[in-house]
């Protein structure tokens, strides 16, 4: 433990003394010990020993027990409904987050900015709670749910309802990326191209669309990293039956109820590679979005 | 990764009205397809589920709705919730303190991976989170087990439990928030408050902090919010004791299952009420902010 901290530690510290912090070490503005001190230890503390503590009791456990943990059916069939619904729940979100970005910043209409502060509910609201309505709202004799159950569609207790939690829960995701670079966007660009004899959608297609792509990705892909984590919303509306509406991260939590902490590590562990690996992309799609704002810039 | 998109929505201005450039404008029939569709996705995901949460909790009268706060586990599961935004609150306003300053006041090689670290608590799953504090901690399967079998420290199923998967999920939003608002505000003022002579804590209480007050003020809130929300980390390190280690989004869920609906969307209301508030504030600030820069 102690030495996978202290080198996480390393990794987290920068390096003391490089040359331009050695400059910057008769700096004007005081604190920088102090500040960067409390922020390294809380962080060490908090974040980087816990999440080693899961990768070390998984090192821990020899190779053929945490493959069996990890690829087990009742686990292998929650990848595939947490990954497929969570993808699915992302491309819903990029659509529509798109249109209700595109109409905010292009459009005005009535009670445009209730519908704005709106977005962020997901953000606000806790996901039990999210849970809760949306069961009571879609199933079978709920507002929507009547709507839904005379046409064959089961839109709670099934892999529907999971789908409709985790679109909930990554709404604004999608909506909040787009939005401030549809903000920035230079109207004279698109002046141009329409002063160029390009219609309306071919402007849109070539000259709006490429702009937003990295911002749209962003959206999708923080979107998805939040939908394959989410737990709270969807154990009320999706029936938690094993191998069919049952997530990975309700697998977890099963194996921790009867005590089976290696096999809970185990597919932690490879939910957390998940994650991170979302969480590079996400920063290096970032990192192109605002590369490509500067060449613009 | 909700603080990176928090970050990001500055208030929209009115867009212009565009039927007077057609060329750069779409016809009116795709306009109001378009928010129709947009307006209609909104309603159905959110305006719908915010509205059936005060219906549902409501539609057997006002005075069971009552009720459910005279019984004695919800009363434990509120003080208990309370408790833990108490603790968790102010771990993680030092914290956001520190971390912002360090990042926004300094330049230092490193920052863009410091920030990474920061964000992580983002990219885990809340179960994971709780599963991590776990395998530290439980007086069973912990690395620390034994000294805390020894010393008769109880922290999994149990009340310090339930603070530390809650600080560790609130960890970035304050951070978060503050940080795009210092890095906006700049090293100059805190340059002349130094020139002149005022001291480092001066320099921060007297111009950072009233510079910042309102993007501080916001991250609180929305920790607190997110706090007493937190259902998944909790519901792994607590045991859903009730009467015991049971907060509210928990007997939330426990009253649920038991088939007593209206009184988990009981307190499900009160918990919605706190996340619409915390919109409220979020959209008075930017208000407020918009306004000063339209003044300047």
């Amino acid at each position: 433990m102690n030495s996978e901290a202290a080198n996480q530690r390393t990794q987290a510290a920068p390096d003391p003394k490089p040359d331009k912090a050695r400059r910057l070490s008769r700096r004007v503005i005081p604190g920088f010990g102090l500040s960067m001190g409390i922020t390294i230890t809380w962080l060490t503390l908090m974040v980087l020993i816990p999440l080693a503590a899961v990768f070390i009791r998984t090192s821990g456990m020899g190779w053929e027990e945490f493959w069996r943990a990890v690829t087990s059916r009742q686990v292998v069939a929650s990848y595939k409904v947490t990954f497929g619904v969570s993808l699915l729940a992302a491309m819903t979100n990029a659509v529509f987050g798109f249109i209700v970005a595109w109409i905010l910043t292009r459009y005005r209409f009535p009670m445009r900015k209730l519908v704005d502060a709106l977005v962020d509910l997901p953000f606000a609201l806790p996901t039990a709670v999210a849970g809760l309505a949306l069961t009571a709202l879609y199933a079978e004799t709920g507002w929507l749910g009547q709507l839904f159950y005379p046409l064959g569609i089961e839109t709670a207790y099934s892999r529907t309802g999971i789908f409709i939690a985790l679109t909930f829960i990554g709404l604004p995701f999608v909506v909040r990326t787009v939005q401030p670079v549809l903000e920035d966007f230079d109207r004279e660009v698109e002046e141009a191209a329409a002063s160029l004899g390009a219609g309306r959608l071919r402007t849109f297609v070539s000259v709006v669309l490429p702009a937003l792509v990295p911002a749209l990705l962003t959206g999708f892909a923080l979107a998805f990293a939040r939908a394959v984590g989410e737990y709270g919303s969807v154990i009320f509306i999706s029936g938690n039956m094993p191998m069919r509406t049952e997530i990975t991260p309700l697998v977890i939590v099963k194996h921790l109820e009867n005590y089976n902490y290696p096999h809970a590590t185990a597919v932690a562990c490879v939910m957390l590679v998940a994650s991170f690996a979302m969480l590079l992309v996400v920063n290096l799609l970032q990192r192109w979005s605002e590369s490509i704002g500067q060449a613009r810039g | 990764m909700a603080g990176i998109i928090t970050r990001a929505s500055s208030p929209p201005p009115p867009a212009p009205a565009t039927s007077a450039r057609a060329a750069t404008a779409e016809p009116a029939w795709i306009r109001w397809l378009l928010i129709t569709i947009g307006v209609g996705f909104l309603v159905f995901f959110l305006l719908l589920p915010l509205v059936a949460i005060f219906h549902e909790a409501f539609k057997r009268g006002v005075a069971l709705y009552f009720a459910t706060f005279q019984d004695q586990y919800a009363l434990h599961a509120i003080r208990m919730t309370l408790t833990v935004a108490a603790i968790s609150v102010p771990l993680n306003l030092l914290f956001g303190l520190a971390a912002a300053w360090a990042i926004t006041k300094f330049t230092f090689r490193g920052k863009s991976l410091l920030v990474t670290v920061l964000d992580l608590p983002f990219a885990v799953s809340p179960v994971i989170a709780g599963l991590m504090f776990v395998l530290i901690f439980s007086t069973t399967h912990g690395w620390l087990a034994d000294p805390l079998r020894n010393a008769d420290i109880q922290i999994i199923f149990a009340l310090p439990g339930i603070a530390l998967a809650t600080v560790f999920i609130t960890l970035p939003f304050i951070a978060r928030e503050l940080i795009p608002v210092m890095q906006a505000q700049g090293r100059d003022e805190e340059y002349a408050a130094l020139t002149l002579g005022a001291g480092g804590w001066r320099t921060f209480l007297t111009v950072t902090l009233p510079n910042v007050k309102w993007g501080l003020f916001y991250g609180v809130v929305l920790c607190n919010a997110r706090a007493m929300g937190e259902f998944g980390a909790v519901a792994v390190v607590s045991g859903n004791i009730k009467g015991r280690t049971s907060t509210m989004p928990l007997y939330i869920e426990t009253l649920y299952f038991e088939y007593q609906s209206a009184a988990a969307f009981a307190l499900a209301s009160v918990l919605s009420l706190l996340a619409v508030a915390t919109l409220a504030l979020k959209n008075f600030i930017e208000w407020r902010a918009a306004r000063a820069r339209f003044k300047a």
